[in-house]
Order: C-alpha cells, then structure tokens, then sequence
C-alpha cells in the first residue's frame, strides 16, 4: 500500500507538484501520464525519497524519506535515460546484489535473458559503451531481478526498438500479480495493455484518474 | 558495513579507470624518479642527503601541486553524479546515504594516498638498494603529513562538492580555495604586514589557520628546528608552541578541519534533495 498526501514541492519560487494526493493498492498496474513538466518525474522522485517534499508519502507503511533504504529494498526503479555509469557490467551486478538483500546473479540473467540480453558475452564492458537498448535491458533485468514489491518505470520504453518494447511488455506482463507498478508515458496508447489505471498530470496537478475496468474515479 | 565496504571499493575501480588518476600517479611517481636521476641524493641541504634530501624536495612539491590535484578530483563527487544522474540510480538502491558519501569519501582517501605511499616506498627502497642514508623518523612523519594533509583537502573537496550546483561552479570554488590558501602563507601575509604596520604575531597567527602553511612551516621546521629559513614566522612559531607541539599540532590540525568540513558536507547533502 502506498499513500501519497497533499503532496507539494517547489524549486525556489517555481511550484512543480501541487497538493497532489493519491493511493496505490497491491496489484495496482499505474500510468502516470502528461506533457513534459507535468511533474511526472518529481513526483517519482518523492516517492523514491530523492526529494525533500511537503505532505505525507508512506510506501508499505514506511516514510518515503526517513526509511528510504528499508523502503527501497522493496522497489525496483528504472530510470528515463540510463546514466553513464562507468562500472563494467560485472562490476554493476557485484555491487548491486552486494547492496540488495535477496538479489541473485542467477535471477539476474534469467531476467536479462527473458529480455533477450547476453549478460555473459558483455560482463568485461563498461556499462556506459554498451547501445541505449542493451543499458535499458540491464537496468531493466536488475529492477526485475529484486522481484520488487513496487516497480517504478520512468518512460522504460523509451531507448527500446519495437522488437525490445514487445519483450519488456512480455516479460512486464509476467511479474507478479500483487506487485504494484508505477510507470510515467508522454503517451497513454503505448502503455494502455499494461496497466489497469491511469492518472492524468498537468503542470503539477493530478487532473484526472482513470480505472481501466470501471472508468473514472 | 557491507554497503559501505561496496561503495569504497566501487569507488576505488571507478577513480583507478579515471584518466585524472593516470596523471596524478604519473606525476607524483614521476617527481621521484625525476629527483633521483637529476642526482638530489648526492646534494646536501643543512646536512641532510641521501633519501632524505630527495624527501624533502619532494614534500616541498606536494604542498604545491597535492592539494589542487585532490581538489579537482573530489569536487566532482557528489555535483558529477547529481548532474549525470548517476545519483539517482545509485540512490534508488537500498544504500544509505552515510554509506554513499563516506564510501565515497574513504575510495577517494585511499586512491588518492596509494600513489604517494608508492613513491614514498620506491624511494626507500632505492635508498636502501644504494646503501644510502635514511632517516626513519622523518619518514614516518612525512607520511603522516601526507596522510594528514590529504584528509584536509578530501574534507574540502566533499564539502564543495555537497554544495554546488553545478560541476563547473565546484571547479572554480575549488580553484579559487587553493589559490586563496596559496596566497595566505606567510612569504605574502609579512608583506601584507609590512605595508600595513601590523603586529607580526597576528599575521602569523592568521596564516597558522591556513593548512597549507601549517604544512609547509612543518615539513621545514622538520630538517630546520631553529626555523632559519622561514624568517620571522618561525621565531613566533616555536616561541608560542615549541618544536615537539608544532609537530604534532600540523598532524592534528588539517585533520581535524577536513573532518569537520566532510561531515558538515555530509550533513548538507543529507538533509537536501538529493538528486
């Protein structure tokens, strides 16, 4: 369960979320949508503890900020662009079970594999040299790999040819039912199998909320 | 503890690939070899030859070039990895943020002392190989000097690095810190001193703030006890502390200002967004 309450965060003078206000149940399969600067990443970042914010988050009954790492051992994040991070993907995957609790090298690949990466053939490169696709599948692989509680996709699709989009809704498809997922689209069309609700951002507010079996709410 | 020991050695493969690092090790490894072949170990300065001599030209050129180099390394830190993003990842990972800064602070400490420990070692042993004189107590304390004085600027860098916005800002603070602690030792500060008739002991006092001359009046006063070659200064100096304290005090000092400069950066970067 995660709550979001009359959440607001400014940067300097400039209001980027307004009192927005919402909840996420298990099994919640989320689209955040909007036109850039609709506070779409913001709001993310709250509910991932990087923000500083006014009002309330709790994510499974845990402050966002306070118990952000107890917090984040339940979320598994894909960010918008892969960040030029300098590790080799061994490195990468090292560190990551060695921060994470339950995470395996074994599930890693078997994710990687279902997304119709080698692991194994690019372990000596460096993740910033491996293609936009290949960064997005590993990024992909090690939020999946968790088995996360919440997964936060911003714009996960976005550095994916057709062929990659249709494995990762695949393999999306495939995580567990209970599992809440959150994910940010410019476009509603492309992640609309995806999800089972839709909430609409524009310049900070949440102007519309949609179930996808009951219409709006 | 698991988390920490991950960032600080994911610190340490990621500073050791740099191309800053190629150059800093290329540099402080080079000035000793420099020093060999251009013969030091055979000249003598205030009876002191051999490994010692080489030492001591060489702490003389670590007070110039070791701080900017830390400086221009560190700065990028926590500001880098904000504006890459690459904080946003990482910190979207169960990691704390004590494990995150100080992991990155103690990778930093050890890359940065590896290269200078080396050439310490390349010079004893050269030393030892040759038969020529070495004076350990001089060693041992110049190495706690280094060790010292880098903490101090790695507490500085951090600092700056936690409160920039951008790297670019980081760069010139950090340039415009070294070059203000350059101009604040006390070949400068005396003329200051003389064109504004002010008290000796109150320049020197100032100056004695400055890690870098706390740095510099210790690795002289070390082969030099009276201090004849830093003038006045070290008439005050030993007068108000004695040899035996200033020693320790230069130990002491730039320690305890990049601690509490680390931690108040810690503190900042805490408490703020963090991406």
């Amino acid at each position: 369960m995660i709550s979001i309450k009359n959440v607001g965060k400014k940067f300097g003078k400039a209001k980027i979320l307004n009192n927005c206000s919402l909840s996420f149940k298990d099994g919640d399969r989320v689209a955040i949508v909007g036109g850039n600067g609709a506070g779409k990443t913001t709001l993310l970042r709250c509910l991932l503890g990087h923000y500083i914010y006014s009002g309330k988050i709790t994510v499974f009954g845990m402050d966002a900020r306070k118990k952000r790492e107890e917090v984040l051992q339940k979320v598994g994040f894909v960010p918008q662009l892969p960040p030029p991070i300098q590790m080799t993907i061994s490195e990468l995957i090292n560190f990551s079970i060695a921060i994470t609790d339950d995470l395996s090298k074994e599930d890693i690949y078997s994710v990687a594999k279902d997304l119709h990466f080698d692991i194994g053939g690019n372990l000596s490169k460096p993740f910033s040299k491996l293609s936009g696709g290949m960064k997005q599948k590993m990024l992909i692989a090690l939020a999946l790999a968790k088995k996360p509680s919440l997964l936060v996709l911003d714009e996960p699709a976005a550095n994916l040819d057709p062929y990659g989009r249709e494995i990762f809704f695949k393999r999306i498809a495939k995580i567990p039912k209970e599992t809440i997922v959150i994910l940010t689209s410019h476009r509603i069309k492309e992640v609309h199998d995806l999800v089972n609700r839709v909430v609409e951002m524009d310049c900070g507010h949440i102007v519309k909320q949609v179930r996808m079996e009951g219409g709006e709410e | 503890m698991k988390r920490l020991t991950s960032v600080i050695y994911s610190e340490m493969r990621e500073s050791m690939r740099a191309k800053w690092f190629l150059l800093y090790s290329l540099v402080f490894g080079g000035a000793i070899i420099l020093l060999f072949s251009f013969g030091i170990t055979e000249s003598q300065v205030l009876g002191f030859a051999g490994v010692d001599r080489v030492l001591i030209v060489y702490i003389q050129l670590c007070i110039v070039i070791l701080p900017i180099f830390i400086l221009i390394s560190t700065v990028r830190s926590v500001v880098g990895d904000k504006e890459t993003s690459v904080l946003e990842y990482f910190l979207s990972m169960p990691v704390s943020l004590f494990s995150y800064f100080w992991g990155k602070f103690l990778g930093k400490l050890l890359v940065v002392f590896i290269p200078t420990m080396f050439a310490f070692l390349a010079a004893l042993l050269w030393g030892l190989v040759k038969d020529l004189h070495v004076s350990w107590p001089i060693v041992g304390y110049y190495i706690a000097l280094l060790f010292s004085i880098v903490i101090c600027f790695l507490g500085l860098g951090m600092f700056i690095s936690s409160i920039a916005k951008k790297v670019e800002w980081a760069l010139g603070l950090a340039f415009l810190s070294w070059l203000t602690l350059l101009l604040f030792i006390d070949v400068i500060m005396i003329g200051l001193m003389l064109k504004h008739q002010i008290e000796e002991s109150i320049i020197i006092g100032i100056t004695l703030l400055n890690p870098l001359q706390v740095f510099r009046v210790a690795s002289i006063i070390l082969f030099d006890p009276q201090g004849s070659i830093l003038g006045p200064s070290s008439f005050v100096i030993l007068d108000f502390f004695g040899r035996e304290n200033f020693l320790l005090f230069s130990l002491a000092y730039p320690v305890l200002i990049g601690l509490v400069l680390a931690t108040s950066g810690y503190y900042l970067f805490k408490k703020g967004d963090l991406v």
